[in-house]
């Protein structure tokens, strides 16, 4: 066997010009966050490192990562890293089905032991010992705890294999499991949201075959270049927010002016992602300058955290018990009232009682 | 009244004035009385917006202002915890019942227990205290170690959200989302954390008043010159 191939070669083998490679290079560096110099870096190592694979498993999910994945804003990223991936093993993109696909798993495993990077979209189902997910006649959690433990690092796409996503919703009835919580030995990179924003994915990849290690993360794992700062931050309608502008409902004069959501219940002051600098669909658009508030869909446990469309939401008191900041708040203050109130008046009573009684005791002893 | 005999370990007192509250103890007592009612007005303000404005949006700074006096008071308030901590430590007896609960005692606990029949009627037997009773000294730990605390930590952190990572406050209160990791889950037990104070601060009040208008002592006017005075001379209750 020749001495392994590199990246650079296998993008020149599926017709992608130099020219092409150095700008992907310079773009992903830039989109990392790296200064100018990287290019040159980024373009090096992917000439000379042996090429590492990239593993791509499904596990519960709806396939919007990988939709996202390919509609990466420019062709050009979406190119490159399609030759990078669809080599190895990508269920949804690649040309090989059933035992052949199967195979080529235990193929890599025996190639690429300890050296494969293994990118997991969606989560397994942990109840009824793994049965609500089977693939390949076996329970994909199997599966994924088989390629976990050969592969260098993990990323896990998405907020159902950060988090759990809408499948591990109350009350849960697969035990839906995001991927830290079941593969406990190696290291992961969490890259959330529903789905994940295309070039955060195809910079967060090029950074870890290139660089042959994790991008730096914060305290929850997810690389700070793109999880670094709140939506809020770098939202385009914060000076809106600041001068107490809002949207007090979606057809009213604010929501024409574009004002700030938060009042119609935007999450971005509450959720980290780049949707407010790097956008979707190529630069295109986003939720909230579409006209729609955040719904924070790359946090943990978004989907339950009660309206989408309230700035003061639900939260988990105790065990299943639910319940609204508002109401609660709300209740210990009346109470409180009430309470005052009551433990007045029986004061006063209390106090008439109380005289009347040893007025009797002065006449009894008297 | 006066020929109550139950508590033999209790002293004869005079009706002179006893000093409990120190300066450094009144000062901080309506320092921190301040900074919670602004805490709590900003904050209902900050989860609750005024009314849109219009014009152009240079024109105003409405939440902005909101959030940095919410800020602001927040710093007054944790440092006033700070010094009001060490205090405890150099004070006299007294500045340590807020701090310190003799949690280990079972007569401190059985006082409790007399406190809760007295203020729900079951008992006419009113403690004599020269500080706090064992039920205030109980609720004014948990408003004031325990929900301050709370609220500190899960405001610095979300305070953390603002200055980014690396900053002071997400290096001395990020651990807060290693337990939460959801930040909207935070805000709003931060939310809560504000109508417990509300809740608090009405009960606080009224029991002030009705020590002032139904008891033996004086209420207010302690926290003003920092005499405890009495209206009787019964025995003291154990302390």
């Amino acid at each position: 066997m020749p001495a392994k191939e590199t990246f650079y070669d296998v993008m020149r083998k599926h017709g992608i010009t130099r020219r092409s490679f150095l700008k992907f290079c310079s773009l992903t560096a830039a989109g990392l966050g790296l200064g100018p110099e990287f290019a040159g870096k980024l373009a090096h190592a992917l000439e000379n490192k042996p090429r590492t694979p990239v593993i791509w498993l499904h596990g519960l999910e709806c396939t919007c990562c990988s939709e996202s994945f390919i509609r990466s804003g420019n062709p050009l990223a979406g190119d490159v890293i399609l030759s990078m991936i669809s080599l190895d093993y990508s269920d949804t993109l690649m040309a090989a089905a059933g035992y052949q696909a199967e195979e080529l798993l235990e193929q890599t495993i025996e190639k690429y032991d300890g050296e494969y990077i293994l990118a997991c979209e969606g989560n397994p189902p942990l109840n009824e010992d793994g049965m609500y997910c089977i693939q390949g006649g076996k329970p994909y959690v199997e599966k994924l705890r088989h390629m976990a433990d050969h592969c260098k690092a993990i990323i896990a796409w998405g907020s159902c294999a950060s988090w759990g996503c809408v499948q591990a919703a109350k009350p849960n009835p697969t035990q839906a499991t995001p991927i830290h919580k079941v593969i406990l030995d190696k290291p992961i990179v969490k890259v959330p949201g529903c789905p994940p924003i295309a070039e955060v994915m195809t910079g967060v990849i090029t950074y870890m075959v290139a660089f042959d290690r994790l991008p730096p993360l914060d305290r929850q794992g997810r690389p700070k270049m793109f999880y670094g700062q709140r939506l809020h931050d770098k939202c385009y309608r914060r000076p809106h927010f600041d001068a107490g502008q809002f949207v007090e409902a979606f057809d009213d004069e604010g929501a024409r002016k574009g004002y700030c959501l938060y009042k119609v219940g935007c999450k971005g002051p509450t959720t980290y992602n780049a949707c407010s600098t790097i956008e979707w669909n190529g630069g295109l658009s986003w939720p909230v300058k579409s006209g729609h508030g955040c719904l924070g869909c790359a946090e943990d446990n978004f989907w339950d955290k009660g309206s989408f469309y309230s700035a003061v939401t639900n939260l988990k008191v105790a065990g299943n018990v639910e319940a609204n900041a508002e109401k609660v708040g709300g209740t210990l203050a009346a109470a409180a009232a009430i309470g005052v109130a009551a433990h007045a008046a029986g004061t006063v009573i209390s106090k008439a009682t109380g005289k009347r009684s040893k007025q009797a005791e002065e006449v009894n002893n008297g | 009244m006066a020929t109550t005999t139950e508590s033999t370990m209790g002293r004869e007192q005079s009706q002179e004035p006893i000093y409990v509250y120190e300066v450094p103890v009144r000062v901080w007592h309506w320092v921190h009385a301040i900074a919670i009612v602004v805490l709590c007005v900003t904050g209902y303000f900050i989860a609750h917006p005024l009314p849109s404005l219009g014009g152009e949006a240079s024109d105003h700074f409405v939440m902005g202002t909101f959030r940095l006096v919410h800020f602001i008071s927040a710093m007054v308030f944790a440092i006033g915890m700070l010094v009001r901590f060490y205090w405890a430590i150099v004070g006299n007896e007294y500045a340590r019942e807020l701090v310190v609960l003799p949690v280990w005692s079972g007569e401190w606990w059985k006082r409790v227990w007399h406190e809760v029949k007295f203020y729900s009627f079951l008992t006419r037997k009113a403690s004599k205290n020269v500080g706090h009773n064992p039920l205030a000294q109980l609720s004014l730990w948990v408003i004031n170690v325990f929900l301050g605390i709370f609220m500190a930590c899960t405001g610095f952190a979300l305070y953390s959200q603002g200055t980014g990572a690396g900053s002071w406050a997400d290096l001395l209160f990020g651990w807060v989302f290693v337990i939460e990791p959801s930040s909207q889950a935070v805000r709003m037990w931060h939310y809560i954390g504000m109508w417990v104070w509300v809740f608090f601060v009405i009960t606080h009040i009224y029991v002030i008043l009705r020590l002032d208008f139904a008891s033996r002592q004086n209420g207010i006017s302690g926290m003003i010159d920092g005499y405890r005075r009495f209206k009787d001379d019964g025995p003291m209750s154990p302390q």
